[in-house]
């Protein structure tokens, strides 16, 4: 027990900034700002392997680490899709999985935003289509933003869904507006 | 004379709703640091009941009134226990009518609504779920029962607010039981509030859940109300601790006044900060204990318990009634 506790103290606290996004979208303080104000930092992430080799999982996994701490930033990932927000999909979807892919899609609370994450996520990857599989995530189910990269590392799936997130609650805004007017 | 008890009845109870989710809070940061990790917001419980409850509800199609009522059912028997109990003044009109007996009965009411609300929808996780939440409760109940009757003993009532006000009135008394009961009670608190040795609240593991397996159908407001319930028991048994092992600076009956209203506060609020760090601390530093372990886990808070009582009885009975 007290070498844990003397491992703690020893340690400190490891978690590291968050990263910025892609170098044309704003800097990263507006970012945070505006998931801040829109989401209330507090954003769930249902993940559903369609079919993936398990690369994108292992990275997905670093990012809930101490070094990138997504729980820091107010991001989980949940245990069930009723409480999600974010659908993020890995791998291509294969046969066995386009039904259970469009139970969970259904099951989640609106608002909602999909995420394809990895090549085959985005296009099929090596997979492609097939008879075993249906290609891109997008063919099975609407997406709102593809993170592409086999895998892609654990700074980019994070800027990814900040990114996405960001753009799904402006297009909301707007149709907001829209409907105002 | 009415209308200020009154007041300050309600007074307790909104400050046990607005600052529930505060301690859930503190409890995660906490944690967080102990992982060597950037802690969320404190506010970060209250962020997620407000997105939540801005969300739209996706109920599943076989869902019954019974899993759609469970949600305010849970909140209002976690509002009301927190109305019975003694977190700031002991002058309550609501105590008068229940005691720490009917408090035990609330909490197993809602254990109850749960549990069948889980097995609503007929999915097997939350049947699961139900059935393990069912035999936890039914194992710590007569181990709360058995802490309580310590108290009971000590000072002659089964009412909180007298516990509390008896204390007040012979504050040297340290009787060796109080310390069995108190290991009993932080033993009985983990268990039956989803904490590590029986339960992690962090889990995504379906096969390991307990509590989590229970909400897994829920969604948006009725999700915030749940987790808001359970933020409010871990509060109310925090609070019921604190009128059992440290009663201090809780406003007893009969001393009046704003001064002690505040102090009572400010007491409380510092002793959830202690707590929440110790209950961060004993979840960091122990691991969960496999299912078949929490019988054996919950049977020795219950003989701690019962030790207490026989000590108390075999060392001559000091009793303040």
């Amino acid at each position: 027990m007290f070498d844990v506790i003397s491992l703690m103290l020893r340690t400190g606290i490891l978690t590291e900034r968050l990263p910025a996004r892609s170098p044309e979208s704003p800097p990263l303080e507006s970012v945070q700002e505006d998931i801040r104000r829109i989401l209330g930092r507090a954003l769930c992430i249902r993940h559903v392997d369609a079919g993936s080799c398990n690369g994108c999982e292992l990275e997905l996994q670093a990012l809930n680490n101490p070094y990138y701490n997504l729980e820091g930033a107010g991001i989980k990932f949940v245990a069930s899709p009723r409480h999600a927000d974010v659908l993020l999909v890995t791998g291509p979807v294969s046969a066995n999985m386009e039904e259970a892919l469009k139970r969970t899609y259904g099951a989640i609370p609106d608002p909602k935003v999909v995420i394809a994450v990895g090549d085959c996520g985005a296009c099929g990857g090596i997979f492609g289509k097939s008879y075993a599989s249906r290609g891109s995530v997008a063919d099975v189910i609407p997406v709102h933003r593809v993170i592409p990269g086999c895998p892609p590392e654990p700074a980019k799936i994070l800027a990814g869904i900040l990114d996405a997130v960001v753009s799904a609650q402006g297009q909301a805004s707007k149709r907001d507006k829209a409907k105002r007017s | 004379m009415r209308e200020i008890t009154l007041a300050r009845q309600l007074g307790e109870v909104a400050l046990a709703i607005a600052i529930a989710p505060l301690f859930t809070g503190w409890i995660a940061q906490c944690r967080a640091w102990m992982q060597n990790r950037s802690a969320p917001p404190l506010l970060q419980p209250y962020r997620m009941l407000r997105k939540l409850f801005q969300k739209d509800v996706a109920l599943a199609t076989e869902a019954s009134p019974l899993f759609r009522a469970t949600p305010y059912v849970l909140f209002g028997t976690m509002v009301l226990a927190a109305a019975i109990i003694p977190s700031l003044a002991t002058d309550l009109p609501f105590a008068q009518a229940a005691d720490a007996i009917a408090l035990i009965g609330l909490f197993a009411t809602a254990r109850v609504f749960q549990s069948l609300a889980a097995m609503d929808i007929g999915t097997a996780f939350g049947t699961m779920g139900a059935r393990r939440e069912m035999m936890v409760g039914f194992l710590a109940e007569p181990a709360l029962l058995m802490v309580m009757f310590n108290a009971f003993l000590l000072y002659g009532s089964t009412a909180l607010p007298s516990l509390v006000d008896g204390y007040a009135a012979h504050p040297a008394l340290i009787d060796p039981s109080v310390i069995f009961a108190a290991i009993a009670f932080l033993m009985v608190l983990l268990a039956e509030n989803a904490r590590i040795p029986i339960d992690n609240p962090a889990t995504h593991l379906e096969l390991t859940m307990i509590h989590e397996a229970m909400l897994l159908e829920y969604s948006a407001r009725h999700l915030a109300l749940m987790e808001w319930a359970s933020s409010l028991k871990l509060f109310n048994y925090a609070c019921v601790g604190f009128a059992l092992f440290f009663p201090w600076g809780i406003a007893t009956h009969g001393v009046d006044g704003t001064g002690t209203l505040l102090l009572a506060i400010v007491a409380l609020l510092g002793k959830l900060a202690v707590a929440g760090a110790v209950l961060a601390l004993i979840e960091s530093i122990s691991a969960k204990l496999r299912l078949f372990r929490a019988p054996e886990y919950l049977a020795i808070a219950f003989l701690l318990a019962v030790l207490g009582l026989l000590v108390h009885l075999l060392l001559g009975a000091n009793t303040h009634a």
